[in-house]
């Protein structure tokens, strides 16, 4: 795709969607929903630290074993 | 809110009393950062409901990570990238079709910068072409492309470099313009 094809498409889209504008803001006060959301889930979720740790070694290990599965995971990151 | 003590504080002390885990100092800076928060998850989600949930649902990640804040980042940018994430996983939650609601962010948006020959009927295919992107396509070529957001920003919200980005945006607008030719609609 050349740069003239490149900035067809560009016009297309920001003619079909036009930028938010910066005055955009939310249409009600999010801090009591925040609040409850806080209040129904306690924070500290170090469930999800041993989870993180765990994909990171499965992903090491998978690495190791099958090389030629980076270029694969490099694809989908 | 407050007794008005966090009004005084300055920004590096209100950030330091949120990573002990203030309250006052979180809603210090929910009140700062929600309104550039929210038009950021708005501009990728396009959707003004679910931009309001994702902002709350990002302050929240945001109170369950404060102990990895680093204060020498800043806090929006950081902000920013848990944003990103969290409409990254919204959008993927979602099916084909029905993203990216052309007639919902409508009112929000600035007027069309084109002249009328672009149809109401291309625009809606160009916009459902674009909600069939992958997701981490989307919002590159949203933020780069529509938003015209800087692309050092968009991969720190990513969490990528910025050739990674161009690449991204480029990928977009080829699936994009085959998708659209598939359709007769050539650009």
């Amino acid at each position: 795709m050349n740069s003239q094809e490149q900035d067809r498409i560009k016009t297309l889209l920001r003619e079909a969607l036009p930028p938010i504008e910066d005055s955009a803001g939310p249409a009600r006060d999010l801090w009591p929903g925040l609040l409850r959301r806080m209040d129904a889930q306690p924070a500290a979720h170090s469930g999800w630290l041993w989870f993180d740790c765990a994909l990171a070694v499965g992903l090491v290990a998978m690495i190791a074993v099958f090389p030629a599965s980076i270029p694969v995971i490099l694809y989908y990151l | 809110m407050n007794d008005g003590s966090i009004a005084v504080l300055d920004a590096s002390e209100v950030l330091r009393q949120f990573q002990a885990g203030s309250i006052d100092a979180f809603e210090e800076l929910f009140r700062l950062h929600q309104r550039a928060v929210y038009g950021w998850i708005l501009r990728i989600v396009r959707n003004t409901a679910a931009a309001e949930d994702l902002t709350v649902e990002t302050f929240w990640r945001i109170h369950c990570a404060r102990a990895r804040f680093d204060p020498a980042r800043g806090f929006m940018p950081w902000a920013r990238r848990i944003a990103t994430h969290a409409a990254l996983d919204y959008l993927r939650a979602q099916r084909p079709e029905v993203e990216l609601p052309p007639e919902d962010a409508a009112a929000l948006t600035a007027p069309p910068a084109g002249d009328s020959a672009v149809s109401a009927e291309i625009r809606l295919e160009v916009t459902r072409a674009l909600g069939r992107l992958p997701p981490r396509l989307r919002v590159a070529a949203v933020l780069a492309v529509i938003e015209e957001e800087p692309y050092k920003e968009i991969a720190d919200a990513l969490g990528v470099s910025v050739t990674a980005v161009k690449v991204r945006v480029f990928r977009a607008l080829r699936i994009l313009r085959k998708d659209l030719e598939s359709r007769g609609i050539t650009p």
